[in-house]
């Protein structure tokens, strides 16, 4: 395997990826606070860069500007892969990263002129997250410890934790876009519910899985415990921001509680997805299928083998 | 190593999947009212009228308090008097105001020159003045800006084209119409979420908004037997038949029920 140990161009896309969440709280507060709308042109506000900074105004505009600034970073993380990271499909994930930032700004624009049609609006949403993780994953491809020399475990179990981890994150992701919908009222939250249940059914299988064959890993011990610390913050949080939601209804503005329990809702749910990314490719990375396993056992409870 | 593409892959389909099923807005492009010959000219001679009162059967909900923190200009107004939310205004003896009273059906396929005059909704103290207005089909709706600070002005209709403008103090009015009929489309302002008003548009000229001694009066109709209806943003919809003979007046009154929890 090819590889580069650039601790700068990690850290610098740990840097993009700590930008991006903040944007996503920017985004967050601008559909909380239903001022997606406060800026009627774009790309420019007010037709300037420094339009009055009151009301919604403030939030449109401050994620604008922090949407440009990741925008930025994004352009000099996929340079700086193109010229020094040998993996060339590490290189092209940076491009796809490029790629995503560009479409979500155009999907942020269309947004506006065309006062906010669900799909797109959901579209913006959910391609935030996408973008997100995608960061997310590059920062860990660029890390020390994937590109260094690791102990392989065999699952010999089925199904595989590859799998399940994939299914995990298809299912956030999906949620995700049911969480998006709800917000922008496309739909109600009953699909929402329905996908919470699947998920944390998912994630649950998943980390079991994962403490019955590997107890001994501690990576995968790790990645155990950042499921479900994720999820069951995520849980409460969405709990409080229902009942925010409904508490604040009668009130003529957005209340703060609500505006503050719905972005903190938004912006775990990208962390949950981020996190099941990270755990589904660490497993990609440390544990190889063992074949006689796929014709001998359909058993969860597989026995441990270590191999390099 | 596999190089994990598979996991894109997989979170491309679901977005794609997801977006075609949710719900399209559906467009609506405005075109004037098709004008079509007056079935009968409306004879002034001859007209009668409907009037009354529209009240609310129960405890009113308390008015909240708008915290206008976020607009020290629009605050600064307010500092003596706090503004409240105007979904439920109510008179003395329980009447109600801004109920839109209009003929629902009845005046036929008559068409009627919409009026020159434009109808005005100001921003004031960060709030519609009137909180619900009501026009003629193509008659003009002058939007103002008394405040010291910017406005968006973004009504969300069904049955007409949206639009969103903004306008900073001291810019001139904006000059809107509405070509088709709809009761009511809710307005928002998204630099302050707390103003929100409703604009009624007719294809006729016998509607009219309550104030707070809940009163209403539609002149100039013909003898026939018509669907008054009475429209409230919170209440909803009442609505009764009405037979009016040649130069007769009628009077008739509207009760909404104060909805549970109030």
């Amino acid at each position: 395997m090819t590889t580069s140990k650039k601790p700068g161009l990690h850290r610098f896309a740990l840097f993009t990826a700590g930008c991006t969440l903040l944007l996503l709280v920017a985004g967050a507060l601008v559909t909380s606070n239903d001022a997606g709308l406060s800026v009627p042109d774009w790309p420019l506000s007010y037709g300037s860069l420094t339009p009055p900074m009151v009301g919604g105004i403030r939030y449109e505009h401050s994620h604008r500007l922090i949407a440009s600034f990741v925008g930025l970073l994004t352009i000099v993380l996929a340079v700086w892969l193109w010229l020094r990271e040998p993996r060339p499909w590490v290189r092209r994930l940076g491009l796809v990263a490029l790629g995503a930032v560009i479409a979500q700004g155009v999907l942020g624009g269309l947004t506006v002129w065309f006062f906010l049609p669900v799909p797109i609006s959901v579209a913006h949403a959910s391609l935030a997250q996408l973008f997100f993780s995608t960061v997310i994953s590059l920062a860990l491809f660029t890390s020390r410890w994937w590109q260094s020399d690791l102990p392989q475990l065999d699952d010999s179990g089925a199904p595989r934790v590859r799998q399940l981890g994939l299914w995990s994150v298809a299912a956030i992701f999906l949620q995700l876009i049911l969480g998006a919908a709800l917000r922008h009222k496309g739909f109600g939250i009953v699909p929402h519910l329905a996908g919470a249940a699947v998920v944390t059914f998912l994630v649950f299988w998943t980390a079991a899985v994962l403490r019955r064959r590997f107890p001994e890993s501690a990576v995968l011990a790790r990645c155990r415990v950042l499921l479900h610390a994720l999820l069951g913050f995520q849980l409460l949080l969405g709990g409080a921001a229902w009942w925010s939601r409904v508490a604040a209804r009668e009130f003529p503005q957005p209340m703060p509680v609500m505006v503050w329990l719905t972005v903190a809702h938004t912006v775990v749910g990208a962390l949950v997805l981020a996190g099941a990314v990270v755990v589904a490719l660490v497993c990609f990375r440390i544990l190889n299928p063992a074949r006689e396993a796929a014709l001998a056992s359909h058993s969860e409870a597989a026995p441990l083998r270590l191999s390099r | 190593m596999r190089s994990p593409y598979s996991l894109y892959l997989v979170m491309a389909a679901a977005l794609a999947f997801s977006l075609l099923s949710c719900g399209k807005k559906e467009e609506t492009t405005e075109k004037a009212p098709a004008v079509t010959p007056a079935a009968a000219p409306v004879d002034l001679a001859t007209v009668g009228s409907v009037s009354g009162t529209v009240k609310l059967d129960g405890p009113a909900p308390k008015p909240k308090k708008i915290n206008m923190a976020a607009e020290p200009s629009c605050a600064a107004i307010h500092a003596s008097s706090p503004a409240f939310d105007e979904e439920v205004v109510e008179g003395e003896g329980g009447t109600l105001a801004n109920v839109v009273v209009y003929v629902k059906e009845g005046a036929g396929n008559r068409a009627f020159e919409p009026p020159k005059t434009p109808v005005t909704l100001d921003q004031k103290g960060c709030t519609y003045i009137p909180h619900v207005v009501a026009l003629q089909a193509s008659q003009p709706l002058d939007v103002i800006n008394s405040d010291k600070t910017t406005h968006n002005i973004h009504p969300v209709p069904k049955n007409n084209r949206e639009w969103n403008k903004s306008q900073p103090p001291g810019a001139p009015n904006i000059e809107e119409v509405f070509g088709r009929e709809e009761v009511a489309i809710p307005v928002k302002c998204n630099v302050h979420p707390w103003m929100k008003s409703y604009i009624a548009v007719f294809k006729h000229p016998y509607f009219q908004v309550t104030k707070t001694n809940g009163s209403f009066e539609l002149k100039n109709l013909p003898a026939g037997t018509y669907t008054i209806e009475a429209w409230h943003e919170k209440y909803g919809t009442t609505s009764q038949t009405v037979t009016l003979a040649a130069k007769e007046s009628k009077t008739v009154s509207f009760v909404f029920k104060a909805a549970s929890g109030d």
